[in-house]
C-alpha cells in the first residue's frame, strides 16, 4: 500500500461532468483517480399538461445547468483553468425543438415518459407493426423514442413545419441542447449529438451511424433540423461562460454513461442500475446483436474514430417504485430501507409472488394488457412474506432480462456490476446473485453515470491514456456470490413464471 | 416476588388517561378521575414531566402527553436505514484509507456488522455483513461500550475472552480503556482480537445524540500502525466519516 493512506484531499487538474437528468441537473468534479471532489444539484419542474403527458421547460434546465456548474466549481474551490475537460450525460430521448437564431424553445421539451405519441407510433407501424424500423434502428416503434416526438411537434405547433424546412429550427435531445448552449448558443453554438443519444431517436441507422433517409421520409421529418452525429468521446467545441476555454469533450445517454463508468469495456460485461426502474445493459462488442427476446439494440459508446461498441438493453419498469408503493400506498413500511428489515424477519416468501406489472409487462414480454398480481396467497402469508416477494420481484425480473441477453448474444454473463440507490439493500443484492447464479459486484463510486461522462471526456483530451487506465481506477466495494441451491432456484423460477402468466390478458380492450 | 409498584401503576393510569378522551386535563380532573389525592397526582405528573412523558400547557396549566413518549415509539433506528445513509461516506473512507471499512451496531452482547466495504485492491474478499465481532476487544465494540450504556454493561458482564496476548480482560483495565476511548473520541484494537490485525473506530450518533453504531477501518498492523500506534491520518479519516454519517442522521455538529 502506498503512503497516500492519510491523504483525503485531492489536487488538480480535474474533469467535470454534467448529468442532465429527468428530475434534476447535476455537476460533479472528479480527480484523476475518479474520486468525487464536489457535487452540486438542482431539481427542475415536472410539467403534466394532461394525463400521460410529461414536459420540461428547457430554458429552466439550461439555467440550472449553469447554476450547478458554478456551484460545483465553487464548492471545490477551483476555476475553469483547473478543469481539463467537460463531459455531458443526459436523460435519453427527451425531445426539444428550438429557434436557431434566438435559442428560444418553440415548445416545452417532451419527456421520454410522455405517451402522447402512442397512436402516432401505431399509425407509423402501418401493416408491419412496432418492428417496422427494428432492423435499421434496433428499436421497436414506441412512444419513448425521439423521432415520433419530433413529428408530433411538427404537426402540432403552428407554422413549425414550414420553419423547420426553411432551416430555422434545430432539434436535439438534452445533450445537444446543453452542448449548443455551452458552445455559444445562437452565437456559433455547435449543433451535434453523440451516437448513443442518436441511437434512441428511431432515426439513426445502427450500422452506418448516420440518419436513415428512408425512415426520415417515412416519418416526414426534414433533415435540416437534425444535429450532426459524432462519437461519444471527442472535442465538440469550447465552452464559454463560467467554463470559458474548457473543451466540451463527451456526450453519452445516462445508461450508456453508467456502462462506461462501470468500465464494462469487454464483450459480455454488463451493468444494472437499480433505481425507480432498472436498466440493464450488456456490452456486445463490435456486433449489433438483433434481439429476438424483447430487448433493445443500442450503441454502447464510440470513442473518437474507434469502431463503435454496441449493447443490448433491457429495462424493468417497476423496481424501487414498488418499494415506494409499499411505503406510500400500502403503508407497510415507514422508510424504503425498512423493506429489508421486514423481509429479513422471515426465511422465505411463504409461497407468495408479487408481479408488479402496474402498467403492463416490459422486457422480455411486452404485454400492455398485463396488470399486477400477488399470487400464492394463503392464511400463512404475512406482510413480511409480501416484503420478501417485493424484493424477489426485482431479482426475478433481472433474471428474465439476463436470460434474454444470453440467448440473444450467445455470451454468458460472468458477473453483474450494479449501481443505483437500491444497492444499499444487502438482501436484494444477495437475492439477485442467488437467482441469476452469478456474482453481483458493487463498485466503490456510486455515481457511475457522471463518472462515465467524465471518463469519456478525459479520454478525449488525453487526461487518461486509455480504457485500461480507467479500469485500474475501478474498485470493488462489495461482492455477493450465489448461495441458493440449484433445485430451490429452479422451483422458485418456475413459480415466478406461473405468477407472471397470471398477469396477462387482464385488460381486455387492448389489441 | 414483590407485588407491583403502586406509584408506577398510578403513573401508567395517568398516561392512559391523557392518551384517551380529552387531550388536555387539569390536575383536579386527573386526581378525581383516578381517585387520587391531588398531592399524589401532582407528584406523579411532575415526575413524568421531568422525564418528558408529560407536558404542561403554560397558559392553562393543563397536562398533555409529552414528545418523549412519541420518540420512545419511534426511537429504534433501522440498521438498513443506517447502512443506506452511511454508504457514500464508508465508500469514501475505504478509498482514502486503502483499508476495509465496517459499520457495526450492538446486537446480542456483540457487534453486528451491518455494512462492509472491501479494501480497494483487487484481492479476493468476502462480504462480512451479518458477522459478529466481540464487544470487549474490537475497536467497534470498545466504541459502542464506551458510548452506549447498554453495551457498557453487557461488555462488563460478559466473559472477556483473551483472543491474543494483548486482549484486555481485567474489568478495571477494561474500564480504563473505555475512559480513554471516551476522552479521545475514538477506539482502537491493536492485535487484541486477531493477530496481525489492527483497527480504529469512532461513534455514530443520531439526531438525539444517541450512539447508534460505530464505523471503523481494519487492516494489517504494518499498514494501519506507525511505531505501535494507529496512524494519526487514519484516525482523522475515520472520525470525519463517523461525523459525516451522524450529520446525515440529523445529529448536530459537535
Amino acid at each position: 500500500m502506498s503512503e497516500t493512506t492519510t491523504d483525503t484531499r485531492s489536487s488538480g487538474p480535474f474533469i467535470a461532468a454534467i448529468d442532465q437528468g429527468t428530475t434534476s441537473s447535476r455537476c460533479i468534479v472528479f480527480d484523476r483517480d475518479g474520486r468525487i471532489v464536489s457535487v452540486d444539484q438542482k431539481e427542475h419542474e415536472q410539467i403534466f399538461p394532461r394525463p400521460g403527458w410529461v414536459e420540461h421547460d428547457a430554458a429552466e434546465i439550461w439555467d440550472n445547468v449553469q447554476e450547478v456548474v458554478s456551484g460545483a466549481l465553487d464548492k471545490a474551490g477551483i476555476t475553469a483553468e483547473d478543469i481539463k475537460a467537460l463531459g455531458i450525460t443526459n436523460q435519453r430521448e427527451t425531445t426539444l425543438l428550438w429557434e436557431k437564431a434566438t435559442g428560444r424553445p418553440v415548445h416545452n421539451a417532451i419527456v421520454w415518459q410522455d405517451t402522447r405519441t402512442d397512436a402516432l407510433c401505431r399509425e407509423l407501424g402501418r401493416n408491419v407493426g412496432q418492428d417496422r424500423f427494428r432492423r435499421e434502428t434496433g428499436l421497436p416503434l414506441a412512444s419513448y423514442f425521439a423521432g415520433p416526438k419530433i413529428r408530433w411537434l411538427l404537426d402540432n405547433v403552428e407554422g413549425l413545419r414550414e420553419r423547420a424546412e426553411r432551416g430555422e429550427i434545430l432539434f436535439g435531445t438534452m445533450d445537444s441542447w446543453v452542448i449548443w448552449n455551452l458552445t455559444g448558443g445562437p452565437d456559433g453554438g455547435v449543433h451535434v449529438t453523440d451516437v448513443t443519444n442518436a441511437s434512441r431517436t428511431l432515426l439513426m441507422n445502427l450500422h452506418t451511424l448516420q440518419w436513415d433517409e428512408r425512415i426520415l421520409h417515412s416519418m416526414d421529418i426534414p433533415a435540416a433540423v437534425l444535429p450532426e452525429i459524432r462519437s461519444s468521446a471527442e472535442v465538440y467545441g469550447t465552452a464559454g461562460g463560467k467554463l470559458a476555454g474548457v473543451p466540451v469533450a463527451s456526450a453519452l445517454g445516462d445508461q450508456q454513461a453508467a456502462l462506461f463508468g462501470q468500465t464494462c469495456f469487454s464483450e459480455g460485461e454488463a451493468k444494472s442500475t437499480y433505481g425507480t426502474g432498472t436498466f440493464l445493459l450488456m456490452n456486445t462488442g463490435e456486433r449489433a446483436v438483433n434481439s429476438y427476446h424483447g430487448l433493445i439494440t443500442t450503441v454502447g459508446y464510440r470513442i473518437g474514430d474507434d469502431k463503435p461498441v454496441y449493447a443490448l438493453e433491457g429495462s424493468i419498469a417497476v423496481t424501487g417504485s414498488l418499494v415506494q408503493w409499499m411505503r406510500d400506498q400500502m403503508g407497510l413500511i415507514k422508510s424504503a430501507a425498512e423493506i429489508e428489515t421486514l423481509a429479513s424477519s422471515v426465511q422465505d416468501n411463504g409461497g407468495a409472488y408479487f408481479v408488479p406489472a402496474f402498467s403492463g409487462l416490459f422486457a422480455p414480454y411486452w404485454r400492455s394488457d398485463a396488470r399486477g398480481v400477488i399470487a400464492g396467497l394463503t392464511r400463512y402469508v404475512t406482510r413480511a412474506h409480501i416484503a420478501r416477494a417485493v424484493l424477489e420481484a426485482t431479482a426475478w425480473q433481472t433474471r428474465e432480462i439476463v436470460d434474454a441477453m444470453q440467448k440473444d448474444s450467445q455470451v454468458e454473463l460472468t458477473a453483474l456490476k450494479v449501481d443505483g440507490g437500491m444497492t444499499s439493500n444487502n438482501l436484494l443484492m444477495q437475492t439477485i446473485s442467488d437467482v441469476i447464479d452469478a456474482p453481483v459486484v458493487r463498485p466503490m463510486v456510486a455515481e457511475t453515470t457522471c463518472l462515465g461522462a467524465a471518463y469519456a471526456a478525459g479520454l478525449a483530451v488525453g487526461f487518461w491514456p486509455d480504457t485500461d487506465a480507467l479500469r485500474a481506477n475501478w474498485r470493488r466495494a462489495a461482492e455477493w456470490t450465489p448461495r441458493m441451491d440449484a433445485a430451490v432456484r429452479d422451483r422458485e423460477y418456475k413459480n415466478w413464471l406461473k405468477a407472471v402468466e397470471r398477469t396477462m390478458g387482464w385488460i381486455e380492450e387492448e389489441q | 416476588m414483590p407485588g407491583p409498584i403502586q406509584s408506577l401503576e398510578r403513573a401508567a393510569a395517568i398516561l392512559r388517561l391523557l392518551a384517551g378522551g380529552e387531550r388536555r386535563l387539569g390536575l383536579s380532573d386527573v386526581a378525581s378521575t383516578l381517585g387520587l389525592a391531588k398531592g399524589t397526582a401532582h407528584g406523579i405528573l411532575r415526575t413524568l414531566q421531568q422525564e418528558g412523558f408529560v407536558e404542561q400547557d403554560p397558559a392553562s396549566g393543563r397536562y398533555q402527553l409529552g414528545a418523549e413518549l412519541l420518540r420512545l415509539g419511534n426511537s429504534y433506528l433501522d440498521v438498513h436505514e443506517l447502512r443506506a445513509r452511511a454508504l457514500v461516506w464508508t465508500d469514501d473512507l475505504a478509498r482514502s484509507s486503502g483499508e476495509s471499512v465496517y459499520l457495526g451496531v450492538l446486537h446480542q452482547h456483540g457487534v453486528l456488522i451491518v455494512h462492509h466495504v472491501f479494501r480497494p485492491d483487487d484481492s479476493r474478499q468476502v462480504l462480512e455483513v451479518g458477522a459478529m465481532h466481540p464487544l470487549h476487544s474490537s475497536a467497534l465494540g470498545k466504541v459502542l461500550a464506551a458510548y452506549d450504556p447498554v453495551a457498557h454493561s453487557e461488555a462488563l458482564e460478559a466473559e472477556r475472552t483473551a483472543f491474543t496476548d494483548r486482549t484486555v480482560t481485567d474489568a478495571g483495565e477494561f474500564e480504563k480503556v473505555l475512559q480513554l476511548t471516551r476522552a479521545r473520541g475514538w477506539g482502537s484494537d491493536l492485535e487484541e482480537t486477531w493477530e496481525g490485525v489492527a483497527s480504529v473506530a469512532a461513534p455514530v450518533h443520531d439526531r438525539r445524540r444517541m450512539p447508534v453504531g460505530a464505523v471503523g477501518v481494519t487492516g494489517a498492523v504494518e499498514r494501519v500502525c506507525l511505531d505501535g500506534e494507529i496512524r494519526p491520518g487514519l484516525v482523522a479519516a475515520v472520525r470525519d466519516a463517523a461525523r459525516a454519517v451522524s450529520r446525515d442522521l440529523g445529529a448536530t455538529r459537535f
